[in-house]
């Protein structure tokens, strides 16, 4: 009997394995053929298999036809920067939220909530004008004010650095920390500073987990505000360079599926080396992804 | 210092950091000759090599200004320049598809052109902008579709070989598309490439619906669609359009092996698509591109295609006109078709170019554009007209009623027309 469970359960995740793996076999399979073939070979069993006039073809015309590289680096440098500078404040507002007594905390975190029930989409165009207005420093031969912050790595970090769901959950964190420890830091002389660095960041590795990945995988996905925000092929982010493929009357599946194994094949193996941290860590904040 | 105040000032001080350069003032752009240019080629290498080629000449000819191309890719380009205007971040120059034109410049996005009256008039009429009798744009090249098929094809079927001075009637039409079904040759009797989506749809089949006597709106007055898009002939068309996906001759969405080397590979008898010289190549001799049926009132086909326009809120006004200028010369018409096998939009260019020019294989695109096309209506409530009449066109398809769906799409127009006080018209 308990063979019997042992084999159902082996063959059910084999099931579930091949239906979460053939879409990428699918992807990388596609990405070795001519367009012709890839179009051929869909509904059969030979889209899944190396066969017919496999080449390197669709790589070589994925460099050829956009900055592949760049792209790339953009889009990790952006998702990187607004997830550590997002963990950063947002860990700072939960702490405040969660253990810190102030007055109107209630009214601020009512606001910060409400702001879950806005789609993106809603506050795009007034984010637009904003973005338009506001100043920055630039160092053009010199150290000067501009206006605007279009064509920049800024003007797709700083608006989703703070995040409602990053202070939520944070602050639900912080909630859990035993009184015990910050009364006792208290005690000890110990500023809110101190505590919030020295003693709840470094006991909230499955929060910080949680910010990060909810952070990073948006923000590298990110498509509607950089069409909005960018028009310097120098700062466009990888999705937006996935639209290169489509021309006119025409698109180029290959290429595309080569793009997307390109892009998708570290992921895969970032995912695969830190898979325990990951599951582990949503696990902890309750969140499912 | 109480520990809420040691906690607060960091934050205090970054906040204020982050407030107080929003004192700042705009930088000064003052002196500054650079003109930015939006194209909607990223991605699209021949065609961006083109404008490159023109902008590098341009530059190389003036001190006094620099265009700058900036390309993005073409699936999300009307969204980047909507967003653009929106926050006042147009370039200069821009490109368009011909049909938004008159929205872009009902919206203030645009600026008439001050061309040579010659150039103008030089200019075929499906490749201008026009909007309230005045130029905003001009095209490098237009595009054209036409009903292809092979001579073979029509010597195996019995069918008369239409000619421009007599196209094929609908009876004839429908005449050819069945025997192709019933000689069981071929997988499909026809190609209209459904497998595009967005603009295909009224590019491609709002031809057939003018065809029948119908139109998208009325374009005596462009403030309503009632009785044209819904009337009897537009019903016509409709339960025509829908008898070809429920008699079999067309499939309701094509893949693109079929869209692409369906008539090559033999997989369909006639293509209702765009046409180019590998086909003819391919096909040796047999490939022959048939005008446009009649289905009632005249042969059509759509035409414009994109083209280059200045922004209102162009500081350089006159840097970028000269820009257009330059660009308006036959040279460089025939280099755009030539190289993107597009068609010229001038009689001289087509004289001189090498793929459209008279005796070659596809100098019948140019003839068929010249004698039938029919622009898309010159209204800003055409991007709506183009959503509306797709979805509509994609149920009749799919076996919805005709005339309730247009009557439903009618209401939207007529709607939306309403709504905007019928653009000035």
């Amino acid at each position: 009997m308990k063979l019997l469970f042992g084999l159902l359960k082996y063959a059910a995740a084999i099931l579930l394995t091949i239906v979460f793996v053939f879409p990428l076999v699918f992807m990388v399979m596609a990405s070795l053929k001519p367009d012709y073939n890839l179009l051929q070979d869909v509904g059969s069993i030979r889209s899944f298999l190396p066969v017919g006039p496999i080449s390197l073809q669709n790589y070589q015309g994925v460099f050829d036809r956009v900055p592949f590289l760049r792209f790339l680096f953009n889009s990790l440098f952006v998702a990187t920067t607004t997830t550590v500078l997002g963990l950063l404040v947002n860990s700072m507002l939960g702490f405040a939220l969660a253990v810190m007594k102030w007055r109107g905390k209630n009214v601020v975190f009512a606001m910060i909530i409400s702001t879950l029930i806005l789609p993106f989409e809603v506050i795009a165009i007034p984010l637009l004008y904003l973005m338009a207005k506001l100043p920055w420093i630039s160092f053009d031969g010199g150290l000067h004010l501009t206006q605007g912050m279009f064509n920049s790595y800024q003007v797709q970090i700083l608006p989703f650095i703070a995040n409602a769901i990053g202070i939520f959950l944070f602050m639900q964190y912080f909630k859990t920390l035993p009184k015990e420890l910050e009364e006792s830091a208290r005690i000890d002389g110990a500023s809110w500073f101190r505590i919030y660095a020295r003693i709840a960041m470094p006991l909230a590795g499955p929060a910080i987990g949680t910010v990060s990945i909810l952070t990073f995988l948006p923000m590298m996905n990110s498509y509607l505000w950089p069409i909005m925000t960018i028009q310097d092929e120098s700062y466009r982010p990888v999705m937006v360079g996935l639209q290169y493929f489509y021309v006119n009357w025409g698109t180029a599946w290959g290429q595309i599926m080569a793009y997307l194994t390109l892009l998708t094949v570290p992921v895969v193996i970032l995912f695969l080396f830190m898979q325990r941290f990951f599951v582990g860590s949503i696990a902890a904040v309750g969140v499912k992804g | 210092m109480n520990r809420t105040w040691r906690f607060s000032l960091p934050v205090a001080a970054v906040t204020l950091g982050l407030t107080l350069p929003l004192l700042a003032t705009p930088a000064q752009a003052a002196g500054s000759q650079t003109i930015q240019l939006w194209t909607h080629n990223g991605g699209n290498k021949q065609e961006l090599a083109d404008v490159n080629a023109v902008v590098k000449a341009f530059n190389a000819s003036h001190k006094q200004y620099k265009v700058v191309v900036k390309a993005f890719p073409q699936i999300n380009y009307n969204d980047a320049v909507v967003a653009a205007a929106a926050s006042k971040q147009l370039p200069c120059l821009l490109d368009s598809d011909a049909p938004v034109i008159p929205a872009w410049a009902y919206a203030g996005y645009l600026a008439p052109l001050n061309l040579d009256p010659k150039v103008v008039k030089s200019i075929n009429a499906s490749a201008k902008g026009m909007w309230k009798g005045k130029l905003y744009s001009f095209g490098m090249y237009d595009a054209v579709v036409g009903l292809v098929t092979r001579k073979s094809t029509l010597a195996a079927l019995g069918l008369r070989t239409p000619s421009l001075a007599k196209p094929w009637t609908l009876a004839e039409f429908n005449n050819a598309l069945a025997k192709a079904k019933a000689s069981g040759k071929y997988q499909y009797a026809i190609d209209l490439g459904t497998g595009w989506d967005g603009e295909w749809y009224p590019y491609g089949f709002s031809p057939f619906l003018q065809s029948f006597g119908g139109d998208l709106i009325n374009r005596k007055t462009y403030r309503n669609a009632d009785n044209v898009l819904n009337g009897g002939k537009a019903v016509a068309f409709g339960t025509w359009f829908q008898g070809l996906f429920a008699n079999g001759y067309a499939p309701k969405r094509t893949d693109a092996t079929m869209r692409d080397n369906g008539l090559v590979n033999g997989s369909v008898a006639f293509s209702w698509n765009f046409f180019n010289q590998t086909q003819f190549d391919a096909l040796k001799g047999d490939m022959i591109v048939l005008p446009p049926p009649n289905l009632g009132v005249k042969p059509v086909v759509g035409g414009g295609s994109w083209q280059w326009a200045m922004s209102s809120s162009c500081n350089a006004k006159t840097g970028a006109n000269a820009f257009l200028k330059f660009m308006a010369q036959t040279k460089y018409f025939k280099m755009f078709s030539d190289t993107l096998s597009n068609l010229p939009v001038t009689a001289a260019a087509t004289k001189v170019s090498k793929v459209f020019g008279p005796g070659t294989d596809m100098n019948i695109a140019a003839v068929l554009s010249a004698k039938y096309a029919v622009i898309r209506p010159p209204t800003p409530a055409y991007p709506v007209i183009a959503k509306v009449f797709e979805a509509a066109l994609k149920n009749i398809i799919n076996g919805a009623d005709v005339q309730s769906e247009l009557d439903n799409a009618v209401n939207q127009i007529d709607q939306n027309l309403q709504d905007n006080h019928y653009y000035g018209f």
